[in-house]
């Protein structure tokens, strides 16, 4: 056996590395431009792209693509290589891989300060970009599968192994979730409508959280916590029983962002089952890692690498406690739509990825340099700057969310709610500014990283390709005596693989086919109508300025809930919604049934300055929708695309429609008028109004007509 | 609901390949030795 020499790549490493610091400071500015807009919504300087709408996806595709994604590259890079002791398979897909994730984030960005979205939260990056992130997905694919199979270490570390896994259920995800019909360069309409794009949305998020922040970042765990505290893992074989557990529970545990919404029950149950039985196989991963640390922990005092890693691992712990917590239907009752929420989404955000690529960086680019980190008592303060960031963070929004759910459920012993929706939402600015200031120290002490790295490269010299040395593998093992004919493929892996998904996809295509032939199961209230060419246009007006991102569309089945918003929502009104508007959160009220409450004139003044409808108010104004001209050349197309998804306007409707648009525009007109508001015509705040009063009408018209619902379990949602 | 049947294929799809990867790795002996694995990665090996 001989030892063969080899260089691993250290460029492309470095390159996801500073690509890491780049983007960590423009993803959480964006994160506290947006939380700042919430007290002091003045700062979107009157402008659409920095109002809070367009900033907060701005802020999330950033932190999760841009700063994760760069910060598990720059892992998986690394450790790749010396885990499975060969240089990655292709320095040209290297390069792609690099090139390409950056011009998606630098062009998603672009697009989506342009409104350019496609009113999916965590997939709200248009169609283009959609097929370039799989492009450039299976570019990682093919490197990194190249690199395993051409290993010289026979054995698969538990990494890799959770790597290929993050690998393998992301390309389905995004797959499955972007199937969007284009109308337009950069506007699509989702394939799936209402109830259904739901819970593909939310199988899809989850699994982003769980495929996506969760199984690559324990995998960068197992490599780098044990290589900082030159311990090895506590368990091997706890490592191995988690990791499959885990990515075979997680899948299901989607609904769970869907609990009380018209969703139907069973479907609720399922997720919050899978979701309670996930806490084993997450703590699993917890436990391993700081129980590696037994007998280091005097070290721990000593290094900031250990610190922030010890921080990451456990706020891990407590971020999947929580999240089983809140998958609970009655917790879920009181936290859902609240800021409960954020605060949990930042326990994970900030602590577990945030720290642990922290400490990852601190690690590993004094190592590449070869040079002693350049300031450990920096490090330090960052450590302890960050980690009281996170605590300002988190424990004020818990606080907002337990207040403002306990005040919307409040009612006075005669019986009505005590507080106006408004009264709700001031109550908690205070929360909401010291969240700005954790989030705020949390950025100074990533700011006081990036100063301490790049004093620290340049005191080192960087090894761009490292030398190694390990001797080949073995030819192919021997066998004894006779055996079996499954043998030839068991020890082809990659035949293996090709063949089972072969056989696989012949077994999924008989079942789906049949399903979408079928066209009945989609659940109908006969008085539910498709929206008139001019509400369309509104529609995506809504989605374009991330409306959802703070109202919700989703009345629950609570005493409160249907006081202050009538009939709670029943998943047939939204059959035609491509994509659905539930929201995910009520910094403003529930707009499921706002249509009809005011009249034509109140959104008008209300959308070009909420202050003087609702004093208080911290919804910023939206003055450009009172100049801009609706595109109304696009209509046909509009009308076009949702008849090919099914939505059923007469045939041949596209080229009458905008002749509907035109009267309906003018009736909106004239009753603006009636209130002294005159506007030019063909604005788009008259089809946002269109819109808005068109919410939540169509099951309270005449009671006769329900009696034509096709299918009585049609209003239970199925 | 009927998108659940999408869903559902396709999740179970993946846990077919994961469980195909899995049958593959118990019998690649992967797990034999519980032992080197995590010992071994502390070692590096550039030529100093």
């Amino acid at each position: 056996m001989q030892t063969e020499h080899f260089y691993y790549d250290n460029k492309t490493v470095k390159r996801f590395a500073y690509a890491v610091l780049f983007w960590s400071i423009v993803g959480m500015l964006a994160g506290l431009w947006a939380s700042i807009s919430l007290f002091y919504p003045s700062i979107n300087l009157g402008l659409p792209a920095t109002s809070f709408g367009r900033m907060r996806p701005v802020h999330t595709n950033a932190v999760i693509f841009a700063f994760v994604g760069n910060g598990i590259f720059m892992g998986v890079y690394y450790s790749l290589q010396r885990l499975c002791k060969t240089r990655m398979y292709s320095n040209l897909l290297s390069s792609l891989h690099f090139w390409g994730w950056q011009l998606i984030i630098v062009v998603g960005a672009i697009t989506l300060w342009a409104g350019k979205t496609s009113g999916k939260e965590y997939a709200e990056l248009e169609w283009p970009l959609d097929i370039a992130i799989a492009v450039v997905w299976i570019i990682f694919g093919v490197n990194m599968f190249g690199t395993i199979l051409k290993r010289r270490e026979k054995h698969i570390y538990v990494a890799i192994w959770f790597y290929i896994a993050t690998w393998v259920t992301v390309a389905m995800l995004h797959i499955v979730n972007s199937v969007e019909l284009p109308v337009s360069m950069w506007k699509s309409y989702s394939w799936y409508a209402g109830v259904q794009d739901a819970l593909v949305q939310w199988w899809y998020g989850h699994n982003a959280v769980a495929f996506f922040l969760t199984t690559p970042y324990l995998g960068l765990m197992y490599y780098f916590l044990p290589k900082a505290a030159n311990r090895p893992i506590y368990s091997y074989r706890l490592s191995i029983i988690h990791f499959w557990a885990l990515i075979f529970i997680y899948i299901w545990a989607g609904p769970h962002h869907l609990l009380y919404t018209a969703l139907p029950d069973w479907a609720q149950s399922l997720g919050v089952v899978f979701s309670v039985m996930l806490i084993a196989p997450s703590w699993g991963g917890m436990l391993n890692g700081l129980f590696t640390l037994r007998g280091a922990w005097d070290r721990v005092r000593e290094d900031p690498v250990l610190k922030f890693l010890v921080v990451a691992i456990t706020c891990y712990g407590m971020a999947t406690f929580e999240g089983p917590m809140l998958s609970l239907k009655n917790v879920n009752a009181i936290s859902h739509f609240t800021d409960w929420t954020i605060a949990h989404v930042h326990i994970g955000a900030l602590g577990w990825n945030g720290f642990l690529t922290f400490g990852i960086l601190y690690w590993l680019i004094p190592r590449m340099w070869n040079t002693p980190l350049y300031s450990k008592k920096l490090a330090e303060s960052h450590f302890w700057i960050g980690t009281i960031g996170i605590v300002l963070y988190a424990v004020p929004l818990y606080w907002a969310g337990f207040t403002q759910s306990m005040m919307w459920k409040n009612f006075t012993e005669e019986g009505q709610l005590r507080f106006q929706f408004l009264e709700t939402v001031t109550h908690i600015i205070p929360m909401y500014v010291t969240r700005s200031i954790g989030g705020a120290l949390y950025i100074i002490g990533a700011l006081i990283m990036v100063y301490n790295l790049r004093k620290t490269i340049r005191q080192g010299h960087f090894t761009a390709q490292e030398l190694a040395e390990a001797p080949a593998l073995p030819a192919a093992e021997t066998t004894h005596g006779r055996t079996y004919w499954h043998r030839w493929i068991e020890r082809r892996p990659l035949q293996m693989l090709v063949f089972s998904l072969i056989a696989v996809a012949i077994g999924g295509l008989i079942e789906m086919i049949p399903t979408f032939l079928v066209k009945s199961n989609i659940p109908t209230i006969s008085s539910v109508k498709p929206y008139t060419p001019l509400e369309l246009h509104g529609r995506d007006i809504y989605v374009r300025e991330g409306c959802y991102l703070c109202h919700s569309q989703m009345v629950r089945p609570f005493r409160d809930e249907v006081a202050r918003y009538g009939e709670y929502s029943k998943a047939g009104e939204f059959v035609y919604d491509h994509p659905f508007q539930w929201g995910s959160k009520r910094t403003g009220p529930d707009l499921a049934r706002v249509g009809g409450k005011y009249p034509d004139s109140w959104h008008y003044n209300h959308l070009l300055d909420p202050t003087s409808m609702s004093p208080g108010s911290i919804m910023p104004n939206y003055g450009w929708l009172f100049d801009t001209e609706l595109d109304t050349l696009r209509t046909p197309g509009m009308i076009h695309a949702m008849q090919r998804l099914g939505v059923p306007y007469p045939a041949g409707y596209a080229a009458e429609a905008n002749g509907d648009l035109a009267r309906q525009e003018a009736a909106i007109r004239a009753s603006l008028k009636g209130d002294k508001i005159s506007t030019g015509a063909n604005k788009e705040i008259v089809a946002l109004i269109a819109y808005l009063q068109r919410l939540g009408k169509d099951i309270k018209a005449a009671p006769k007509e329900q009696t034509a619902i096709k299918d009585g379990g049609a209003l239970m949602g199925n | 609901m009927s998108v659940i049947i999408l869903l559902l294929a396709a999740s179970i799809f993946v846990a077919l390949i994961f469980l195909g990867l899995f049958l593959w790795s118990v019998k690649n002996r992967q797990y034999d030795d519980e032992f080197s694995p995590p010992r071994r990665i502390l070692f590096d090996d550039e030529k100093k």
